[in-house]
Formats: C-alpha cells, structure tokens, sequence
C-alpha cells in the first residue's frame, strides 16, 4: 500500500507546456479518479506516476519516497491499459504471470497467484485460451489479473473501459469498485466519462488544459464546484448556465432576473457581485420540477423529449431563445411544442462569474 | 441477363488465369530447362534449345552429367561453404539486426535519428563501389583464433560472414515492423517489471514471425548468391562457395549437361529454404492477432 503526492508537477514537450504545476495528495487505500475532457493531462499525468513519461519539473512521491527518475518497475505500480495491452502471443495464464516471470518467481508461487487472481475476477476457466479467443471485456478482466498477480502498492488505470460497450462497461464498472474494496490498494483511475468517475471514486480531480480546477470527494464537486467547468463537466445532463442580470447583492445572496425568468435571490457561495454585474446562474436539470403559470419561474416550449422510463429529459425552448434542460424523476409525457413552467429550489442553485 | 452476366464472369477469370499462368511459366520454364537438361548430354541438349523438347523429359537420359559433375569439382564442399556462411550470416544478421532495429525504434539515444539516416543511406552505394576498400581493411584486420592472434581475414569463413552481417535493408525492415507493434504492449512489459533485453525477447521477437521470415529470406538470397566477394577474399578451394565453383565448369569447352547437373544440385538449398520458411510466414501472421 502507498499514498501518492504529486508536488508542482510539470511536464513539457519542447515549448508546449501539457501539464502545469499539478499538485494532489493521494492517501493510502484511495480510489483516485483523475477527470477532464480530451486533451486534458489526465493521461499524460497516470503516464508520468507510472514512469512512462519523463517528469519536467515539481515532484513525485510514492510512499515518502521521490521517484521522479526511478524506472517503472521499481515503482511499484501495475498499469491496465486502453487497448489491454495484453500479449497476443502468450495465454492467459502466461500473460497474467508475467510480471511474476519476469521477477523469477518460483513456479508454485506463480500459480498460486493467477489462480488467486482469477477467482477474484472469475476467469479460471479462461487461462488456458489465448487473448485472440477472449471477449473485450475478457482480455479487460486479463489486463486486470496481470496487475493483481503482482500484488503492486498502486493501480493505474487508463480509461480502462472505453473500448467496451454499455452494458459490460458497467458490469466492469461494478468489478473494478468491488476489486478496490477486496485489495484495499491505492488506484489512480483516469476517465472522460464523469459517471465512472462519480461512481468510482474515494476522490474526483477535475483536470483542464493541464491544471487542476479542483479535487475532492465526488459529491463535495457535484454541490460545490469550484467553478463553472466543474459545474458543468460532473452531472448528467450537464448543469444549464443562464445568463442572468444581479439586481442586489450582499456577502451571502444576489437577486438576479433576465427575460424569460421571474427575480429570485440566490446565493453567491463566496463570490462577490455588484448590481449591474452580468452572471451565469448554474441550475442542475434535475433540481427543475414542473409547476404552474404563477408559480412558476421559467416559462418555455418543448422542443425535445427523451424519455428513458425512470426519468424524462425535457429540452426547453425559453421565450428569448435559450435553452434548457430539465430531468425529471419519472415517466411523463409532454407533447413538442408544449408551453410549460418550471420551478426550482434557489438555493441548489450556483452563480458564476462569466469568466470563470 | 443473368445468363450473359454469368459467362462474361467466367470470361474475365479465363482471362485472368491465363495471364497468371503465362507470367508462372515465364519463372517456371527456365527451371524446367535446367533440370530437365541436367539428365541430357550436352549435345542433345544443345540441339533441344530450338524446340520444345528443351522442356520435357525426352530423349538419352541418364545421371551422367551429375556424376560427371562431382569428379569436376568438389560440389558437396562447396554446397557445404555455402549453407555454412549462408546459415551463419543469416543468423547473426537475425540477432544484429533486429537488436538495431529495437534500438532505433524503442530506446531513447542521441543522435539516434542521425544514425538511422546514415544506416537507410547506405541502400544506395553499390557493393563493388566499397568491394576494394573493403578488401583492403579485412586483409589487414587482427584475428584471435584457437591458434593465437593472426592478421588479415583474407581465405577464412569469417571473411565471407563478419562483413554482412549487419546491412541497412534488414535493419530497415526491423525498423519499419518494430514501429507497427502496439506501444501500450512494449510500456506494458515495462510496467511489468521487464528491462529492455526481457523486452526484446519475451515481447518483441516472438510478436515478429513476419518480418523475421522476410528478412532470412532475403538475407539467405543474397548470401547464398554471393560471388563478387567471396572470388576476390577466397582463393583456397576449402573455403570456396557454390557460385564460385561454377568457375570449374567454364573450361575451354563449357560442360553445359555438368553446369545444368550442378546449377540444379545448388538451388535445392535454396527451394528447401524458402519452402521452410514460408510455411513459418504464413503461420506467424496467423498467430498474431494483436488488435481486438
């Protein structure tokens, strides 16, 4: 077991500078999930905490200890690739003793600790095929055995589920938090899908554009993102943002109107406004219920209805031309071009600077 | 319609086999000549050059001309040399030359880019350009053998094998296989806890059937067709190999019925090698399934 800081981490190629001063702590036994759109850092960051990219500058420590230059495999970590990266040449057996092999491992212990790991991930009937004889999701779960074998103080994953489909990458989703509660080990999880990192996750770091926007418990994110990406990138719908003009403001609320929405007071969670600002009002699609005309606070007409059975997601044409989603938590039918009326807590709300 | 769509198909394959057959005989047909005329004397086969009978098995036949071939010259020697340097420079070429490759590829150096370039530009400087230079150099180079240390490797094995061992074009070929084998596999390995060289042989050498197979191949042609050099470094009859030999047959009165005996006794190496190897080829590639 080992916790992880990365301190100032740095990395660059040439002159383009990828990731920018990074710096997280990762305790003993957690399940860290690093999160961000394309292009982020996400994975050049799980590459350089396994060695496989060189660090430019800031530190890494794995158990107190600097391991900056130390080559991969005296890092004690085990990685589990997109494409599996399991030897095509090799069985399933041979492919999860590897690293044992590579280590001199006696035979009985190599055996014991495939046989270990492949109860854990019920594959013993699949050792003796080859990875062309396997499923997505077998070679996946011969990905994951190759790293269990080795007994590694972390575990790096590196979207690991992305090539599978739906119903197996949730399936998988499933083995990998039940893997984490049986092996009690520190992993480092790197998705774009926000729905493995929620579910997963001890611990969320939003990254963008090679720096974190912020890091801690999944749901401390989802009710307090720090900023507006945060806001916007966790949750499913994406957070609706309305520009909103604050009409008062004090150290804890701001009134706030546009067009197509009655004034509410809502708070500002730290950050300060000025009447006559222009603010984004963060509303969650699932915090919006359906009202009457008085009651009522946004007014709209359909346009699109998803419905999926144990929720409806309604896309709502405001009278100014913007557009809103709301998620509601059953089955209900709307028609297009239905004019509706929508309320919401102003409270679960959050206002954003425009920049931000 | 279906009916005229049918035999204008089949009119397309005739078509298509019969270029196909015509471009097999071009490469068919010369063999033919040559083993067929291996059982003929010289004059019979002479007179046959004008007609089809050059092809077919007609005529006095007889094995003559094989027994008249190794009272001519020492053939099993010969073939022997041959296979010798062949097998050996072809294996140590295997080993180099993948190294290289893997090297170029997988590891980080300076001035590695620069390297590479140099080796791939010597494609296009032909041998006899450096045959003299390259003369002069072994005839001078130290040797340290169970007999103590010699000078000049001139009229040796060693001499026929050490220089063509390493080549651009097989390294090249390495090159070129080596950047097509999945990254994540080589960084998995590494992970795993793999140096460089477990890398090489655990991972990359048994993922590389292919390139392996095309690259003896080649290299096995090219040895074994040597003539040049091996004319100007051996002049011991002990170390001379098979196309060399073909000297004893051009005599005043070349012995055309022994020169086709003994062309025809040094290609079955060659054919047994390559029907060996395509095998291993077409295996390989059925092996390896890389992608999911």
């Amino acid at each position: 077991m080992a916790d992880i800081k990365l301190r100032g981490l740095r990395k660059s190629y040439g002159a383009h500078e990828v990731i920018r001063g990074v710096d997280i702590d990762i305790a003993d036994g957690e399940f860290c999930v690093f999160v961000g759109p394309s292009g982020c850092g996400k994975s050049t960051l799980l590459r350089m905490i396994a060695g496989l990219e060189d660090i430019s500058g800031g530190t890494l420590e794995i158990d107190g200890e600097r391991v900056n230059d130390v080559q991969p495999r005296e890092r004690g970590v085990a990685m589990v690739f997109q494409s599996y990266a399991i030897f095509p040449h090799m069985s399933v057996r041979e492919n999860m003793a590897f690293g044992l092999t590579i280590s001199g491992a006696s035979k009985a212990e190599k055996a014991e600790k495939v046989q270990r790991a492949a109860e854990i991930l019920q594959m013993e009937h699949l050792l003796d095929r080859r990875p062309s004889q396997l499923s997505g999701g077998q070679r996946q779960r011969v990905a994951i055995g190759r790293a269990i074998t080795r007994n590694p103080s972390v575990f790096l994953f590196d979207e690991p589920l992305s090539n599978l489909d739906a119903a197996l990458r949730m399936d998988m989703r499933m083995q990998i938090g039940k893997l984490h509660k049986q092996l009690g080990a520190t992993m480092i999880y790197v998705t774009h899908d926000q729905v493995e990192a929620m579910t997963l996750a001890d611990k969320i770091v939003v990254l963008r554009d090679g720096l974190v926007m912020q890091s801690g418990s999944p749901m401390e994110l989802y009710h307090n993102p720090a900023n507006r990406f945060v806001a916007g990138f966790l949750g499913a719908p994406s957070m609706n943002f309305l520009e909103v003009e604050v009409l008062e403001a004090d150290s804890e609320n701001a009134k706030v109107a546009r067009h197509s929405m009655d004034p509410i007071v809502v708070p500002v969670r730290g950050r300060k406004f000025a009447p006559g600002d222009t603010a984004l009002l963060g509303l969650r699609p699932q915090y919006v219920t359906p009202s009457t005309p008085d009651e009522g606070v946004l007014h709209g007409q359909v346009s699109l209805v998803e419905r999926l059975g144990s929720e409806t997601v309604v896309d709502l044409a405001m009278e100014d031309g913007t557009s809103l989603i709301a998620a509601f938590s059953e089955d209900k039918q709307f028609e297009r071009g239905e004019r509706i009326d929508l309320a919401f807590d102003p409270a679960r709300t959050h206002l954003f600077h425009p920049d931000e | 319609m279906s009916v005229i769509g049918s035999d204008n198909r089949n009119l397309r394959l005739g078509v298509r086999y019969l270029v196909l057959i015509l471009i097999a005989l071009i490469f068919v047909l010369p063999l033919l000549f040559m083993v067929m005329s291996s059982f003929k004397p010289s004059d019979e086969l002479l007179r046959d050059t004008s007609s089809l009978r050059a092809f077919l098995p007609v005529g006095q036949l007889s094995l003559d001309n094989y027994t008249g071939a190794f009272e001519r010259a020492p053939v099993g020697l010969f073939v022997f040399n041959s296979i010798f340097v062949t097998g050996t420079t072809v294996l140590l070429s295997l080993v180099i030359c993948s190294l290289a490759g893997f090297s170029f590829v997988f590891l980080q150096w300076r001035g590695r880019d620069v390297m590479l370039s140099i080796i791939l530009a010597t494609f296009i400087v032909p041998f006899e350009t450096i045959a003299i230079p390259l003369l002069l150099e072994v005839s001078k180079l130290p040797w340290l053998g169970l007999d103590g240390l010699s000078w000049g490797w001139l009229d040796s094995y060693r001499v026929q094998i050490i220089p063509w061992i390493a080549d651009g074009l097989t390294i090249f070929l390495f090159v070129q296989y080596f950047k097509g084998l999945p990254g994540e596999l080589i960084e998995a390995a590494r992970v795993e806890g793999a140096s460089w060289f477990q890398i090489y042989r655990r991972v990359v050498i048994p993922l590389s059937g292919p390139v392996i197979a095309t690259a003896a191949i080649l290299k096995f042609l090219i040895m074994y067709n040597q003539y040049l050099w091996p004319l100007i470094v051996v002049q011991q009859e002990q170390y001379r190999p098979v196309m060399v030999g073909l000297q004893y047959f051009f005599q005043l009165n070349p012995a055309w019925g022994e020169i086709m005996a003994y062309l025809t006794l040094i290609t079955v190496p060659v054919l047994a090698f390559y029907l060996v190897l395509q095998k291993a080829f077409i295996a390989s590639i059925a092996s390896t399934g890389v992608k999911g």
